[in-house]
């Protein structure tokens, strides 16, 4: 037998496996449990506008809220433990440590519950301001990492010129390490601001106020109240709208990037 | 302090004079006790086979490295003092790397501003008038909006001497300018180099451009094993040298 004719038939069984199992799941699967269960037109008619102008709405605010937080604490988190101050060292990679090895889910809890009780202050803006509070230090523990590799991957060669060029040390990092680090991890960085967006759904713990629900939160209430799990499909497709859109761009952007490397 | 940061160009005073220089890294002792000088004007290369330490005396003249001991005065300033604004003193040091270390993000116009608004506190335009001057002096002209990216070798370090002149210096230091290069493009920038010389520049060279040491260099200095073996003429030093050491580094290089 040719080779080819091997190789094309190695292919055509791949794709009947492929079809027998599709087949296999499409045959057993219960289809009017499922339509009734999962696509039922009146609950989902019934989620709107709501699951749009406030759920949807809030997860994509929320988002944009705990990853610039995130990134300007992170920021300064990845300049501390690049200091060579060491108690700035110390303090940096502690918070880093203690918020990258407790769950979201926990420092959320926290923030809602145990810090009003334990300091007596309560975080602005409710349950929804506290458990934003919340995904800030967490991923701000993560961003702090991945800033600090970006900006140790930057040659050492760039600081020096700029230094030679007596550049101050502060201008040196703004105008010569940061654009470049940054630039270096756009992939990582996306990475995180989709794993944020998803950490949004993990608000609900805290106890949202109607008006402050979340994808999630909104859409667990409505499954409650009408015994069906439509609107769990809808949010699912709603998470996908807003992550699919924004993995492209920041393809985009890296390929723009290239240039400038 | 007004005259430690502005030691106006005193006639007589050497640009550069370094002093029973001593520099280790860890137990690794790489310059043991450096006497040496630029004068103003003057252009010194600097040879000697690899380790020699010519790259670590050389960086120590801005303090890029940190010396162990010694002294070591630009235009009459200790700048190993305390005192002293090394920022301030930098911008009268061009240096020209051998990997040529340009901002890969920036434009071309861009890598020679930078530095001229922060730290000359230039407006944009007068950074600007003096990037398109000597752009032009190294026969980049058309290349102000391409990025470092987009250049050759020759190119990319004609930028980078374009960008260390355009902070005025009064010296430049280059550490082997040419030994990234590709062979033909290395003509390009010893041109623009030469020129420099003629212009009155003060020059410190490490380079292993034996031909460029005869015919630009005013002095010659040997190095090896972290001292200043032999110096003088680039023709006594390279045509009848006096000591084994430097006969046997030119038997491999010339
Ligand atoms: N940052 C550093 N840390 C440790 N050792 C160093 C460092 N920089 C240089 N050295 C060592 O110092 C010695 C002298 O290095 P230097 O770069 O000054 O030599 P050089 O004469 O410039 O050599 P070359 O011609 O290869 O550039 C070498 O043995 C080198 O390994
Ligand atoms: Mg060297």
């Amino acid at each position: 037998m040719k080779r080819s004719t091997r190789r094309r038939l190695t292919r055509g069984a791949l794709y009947a496996l492929f079809i027998l199992a599709v087949a296999v799941v499409v045959a057993l699967a219960d289809w009017g449990a499922i339509r009734s269960n999962f696509f039922d037109v009146d609950v989902a008619i019934e989620a709107f506008p709501e699951i749009l102008t406030v759920a949807a709405k809030n997860t994509v605010l929320y988002t944009a809220i705990a990853f610039v937080g995130g990134l300007l604490l992170g920021l300064i988190l990845a300049l501390m433990k690049l200091s060579p101050v060491l108690p700035y060292r110390w303090a940096a990679t502690a918070y880093i440590e203690l918020f990258r090895g407790l769950p979201a889910l926990l420092v959320i809890f926290g923030f809602a519950f145990a810090v009003p009780i334990a300091f007596g202050w309560r975080p602005p803006g409710g349950s929804a301001g506290a458990g934003l509070i919340a995904l800030i230090i967490v991923s701000s523990a993560y961003i702090a990492e991945t800033i600090r590799a970006g900006i140790e991957a930057v040659p050492p060669g760039q600081v020096e010129a700029a230094r030679s060029l007596g550049m101050h040390p502060s201008w040196t990092m703004i105008s010569v390490v940061l654009p470049q680090a940054f630039r270096i991890i756009t992939p990582p960085l996306t990475n995180e601001l989709v794993i944020l967006i998803k950490d949004t759904s993990l608000l609900f713990i805290a106890g949202m106020a109607l008006g402050d629900r979340e994808l999630t939160t909104f859409a667990r209430d409505m499954v409650s109240s009408s015994a069906n799990a439509t609107p769990l499909v809808l949010a699912a497709l709603l998470y996908l709208i807003i992550t699919l859109p924004l993995t492209q761009l920041v393809a985009k952007l890296e390929r723009h990037n290239k240039r400038g490397r | 302090m007004s005259e430690v940061t502005e030691p106006a160009l005193r006639k007589g005073v050497p640009a550069i004079e370094v002093r029973n220089l001593h520099k280790s890294f860890g137990d690794n002792e790489v310059l043991k006790g450096i006497d040496f000088h630029v004068d103003q004007g003057e252009v010194v290369c600097v040879i000697g086979p690899s380790g020699s330490g010519k790259s670590t005396l050389l960086r120590c003249v801005n303090r890029l490295e940190e010396p162990t001991s010694g002294t070591i005065m630009v235009e009459g300033v200790d700048i190993t003092d305390d005192e002293t604004d090394l920022d301030k003193v930098r911008t009268r040091i061009g240096m020209v790397f051998q990997q040529f270390n340009l901002f890969p993000h920036l434009n071309v116009t861009r890598n020679l501003t930078l530095a001229q608004i922060r730290a000359k506190k230039r407006s944009k335009s007068e950074a600007g008038e003096v990037a398109a001057r000597n752009l032009a002096k190294v026969g980049l002209k058309d290349k102000a909006t391409a990025f470092p990216a987009q250049l050759s070798g020759g190119q990319q370090q004609r930028v980078a001497i374009a960008r260390a002149l355009s902070m005025d210096p009064d010296m430049m230091l280059f550490d082997e300018p040419t030994s990234a290069l590709d062979p033909e493009l290395v003509g390009d920038v010893l041109d623009v180099m030469k020129q420099l010389a003629k212009d009155g520049m003060t020059m410190m060279v490490v380079t292993h451009e034996m031909g460029f040491a005869r015919e630009v260099g005013d002095r010659v200095v040997f190095m090896d094993g972290g001292v200043v073996v032999e110096q003088g003429k680039p023709e006594d030093v390279l045509g009848n040298p006096q000591h084994e050491r430097t006969r046997e580094f030119l038997s491999k290089v010339l």
